[in-house]
């Protein structure tokens, strides 16, 4: 093979060393032991454990600051404020994983709930049909959303900003901007209060519904990292054409992700009328930007394909902890949302600490 | 020759992009148990040709048959259902995944039972073990942990992962697009040693690279692409590399072949 005259000499040549190559794996002495070193990598190994800390560290501060808020009577006070944002944050987290952004969310769940709401105390359906198909039009509009996005190929910042718009119209037309009352719902479909009964567990008051959240939270982490769709999701929002030339159907994940957020948002719709009491057309005005603060300061990536859905509760949380803990203080209003705002930021400064690798 | 039928056979493959014509009127054969090389210069198309076989390209114009039968592919994921299996120029990882998990990506393996069926769990341990499996074949020791996201790995690293890929999961043909161009001398070799043991195994395989001396080792026909067609298939034993150089750059025409105009 390698006579004089073959082309191969030469590589034949340069490549006679190869047989006594070294075919263990690598091994190096490990020389990160400074405490800076070991707790980044560790961060690096478990993110979630930034928001984690920052929610304790956060709760232990307030704790010292108001001692009124140490105690479970104030912390499931956090959990109901949280609830809805708590669920928004989780639709929120699978389209931000997808490198995409949702300003939609809210006004899917109000027009859910005003859905819910006019059809069980209004036109007088069994409530929980009515419910069946508040949830079935949020799924919907996710879907309107995720075939913009994905077959139009539209940014998903301009198309959720446009059905924002879109949807708040449809909320006001359809509800003639009538809020439904407390009352009437007590009377007429109780059950669409459901979720805003309480559970006593040694002295705390433990929602239904941010019992729900956290069930929910669980199903969506297992999703995420123990079935294959979740993976596809992450690869999606990493490199959408490596995706594609792996063989992933990205257009149909797309719009998988996205019916699936608005389903979420249907869903959390019932949850809001049980954690409000009423429907209000003009109701969770702030959601859409409390779920992408909750989403961030929970350590996702707004690139994509980086981020956990535990994560994001931790972060729905800081932010609860942080305005209940701020008023109990005697802090004004808009010191909690200069409290937020700065979270957010510190929040992805750290991100980026975190992955840069050559420090 | 001529009683063997061709296994992948295209025949007047014509792309645009826009108003810049990637191919124009390429044929290509590929027989069964052999390893075609695909030489040309750059932008002679040979890309947009490979991506047209493996489903991420669809042509204007022309057909593709798979063992005699036309088939269409609408995207990646058709080809791979029939066993075409292609390693991409730019390799298509997913960088925040595992290794693991970029190797099985859109064909996960699920738990047995339960487990599986209805709570569609991946088997993690299992698909490890045969990605650590299939790297040790390629000689990639230098990977320490199977657990590693690929953006940690090294370029050549990389490029390890998605040859081992396809070379685990091709079952009809495999296409290679520059598999050696960022992997050291050892991987070079492995790579080499790799794409005669999957011929061996009865998969012919297209290797589609600037390495001269690669292709005229390996190959057992060399199709030359220029200007978006295929201008000749050279047998390496029968001409040298300075002759192919000489086709592919047009300084000198094939026998029997005139330059079309």
């Amino acid at each position: 093979m390698s006579t004089q005259d073959t082309p191969t000499k030469v590589i034949a040549d340069y490549e006679a060393g190869l047989a006594k190559a070294d075919s263990t794996v690598a091994n190096f002495d490990r020389d990160d032991k400074s405490l800076i070193h070991v707790l980044r990598n560790f961060l690096r190994s478990y993110p979630t454990m930034i928001p984690a800390l920052v929610l304790v560290i956060s709760i232990a501060v307030f704790s010292i600051i108001a001692p009124r808020f140490f105690g479970m009577g104030a912390l499931s006070t956090v959990l109901k404020q949280v609830t809805v944002t708590g669920f928004i944050a989780l639709a929120q987290t699978l389209i931000i994983l997808t490198a995409g952004i949702d300003l939609s969310v809210g006004a899917i769940l109000v027009l859910s709930s005003l859905i819910m709401g006019n059809l069980a105390v209004m036109s007088g359906l069994p409530a929980l049909l009515a419910v069946g198909i508040g949830v079935f039009f949020g799924a919907l509009m996710g879907a309107v959303n995720g075939i913009l996005v994905a077959r139009v190929k539209l940014p998903p910042f301009i198309v959720t900003l446009g059905t924002l718009s879109i949807f708040s119209a449809l909320t006001l037309w359809y509800s003639k901007s009538e809020s439904i009352r407390n009352v009437d719902i007590e009377a007429k479909a109780p059950a669409l209060l459901w979720f805003g009964q309480s559970a006593n567990l040694g002295g705390a008051s433990l929602s239904l519904g941010g019992l729900t959240l956290f069930i929910l939270a669980g199903v969506l982490w297992y999703v995420l990292n123990h079935t294959a769709w979740g993976r596809h999701v992450h690869a999606i929002g990493d490199d959408p054409d490596s995706a594609m030339l792996s063989g992933i159907r990205v257009n149909s994940v797309l719009i998988s992700v996205y019916v699936v957020a608005g389903l979420i948002c249907g869903f959390a719709a019932w949850i809001a009328i049980g954690r409000v009491g009423s429907v209000s057309p003009i109701a969770f005005s702030t959601v859409n930007l409390a779920s992408i603060t909750a989403v961030v300061i929970g350590g996702t990536s707004l690139f994509g394909g980086r981020g956990s859905i535990i994560g994001s509760v931790l972060g729905a949380f800081i932010v609860g902890v942080f305005n209940t803990g701020l008023s109990l203080a005697g802090v004004d209003d808009y010191w909690q949302m200069f409290a937020a705002g700065t979270l957010v930021i510190i929040a992805v400064a750290l991100d980026q600490w975190l992955r840069r690798a050559s420090q | 020759m001529s009683a063997v039928k061709p296994i992948l056979q295209a025949k007047g493959l014509l792309k645009r992009y826009g108003t810049v014509v990637a191919m124009s009127g390429a044929d290509f054969e590929l027989y069964p148990g052999e390893i075609l090389g695909v030489i040309g210069d750059n932008g002679a198309g040979k890309s947009t040709l490979i991506k047209a076989l493996s489903g991420a390209v669809i042509p204007d114009h022309g057909s593709i048959e798979l063992d005699g039968r036309e088939v269409h592919f609408r995207g990646p994921e058709d080809a791979r259902n029939v066993g075409i299996e292609t390693v991409y120029q730019n390799l298509a990882l997913s960088p925040a995944l595992t290794i693991a998990d970029n190797m099985f990506l859109g064909r996960e393996w699920r738990k047995p039972g339960i487990l599986g069926s209805v709570f569609r769990q991946m088997d993690r341990p299992r698909m490890e073990k045969f990605a650590r499996d299939k790297l040790s074949e390629l000689g990639l020791t230098t990977i320490q942990n199977i657990h590693q996201a690929v953006e940690s790995l090294s370029g050549g690293q990389r490029q390890g992962v998605a040859v081992a890929r396809a070379a685990a999961f091709g079952s009809k043909v495999v296409i290679l697009d520059e598999p050696t161009a960022a992997l050291g001398v050892k991987e070079s070799r492995r790579v080499l040693e790799l794409i005669r043991d999957v011929r061996d195994r009865g998969i012919p395989i297209i290797l589609i690279s600037h390495n001269m001396p690669h292709v005229f080792e390996v190959c057992d026909r060399v199709h030359i692409h220029r200007l978006g067609r295929r201008l000749c298939v050279i047998d390496p034993k029968q001409h040298s590399m300075s002759d192919a150089v000489a086709y592919m750059t047009g300084a000198k025409l094939p026998e029997g072949v005139t330059e079309a105009a």
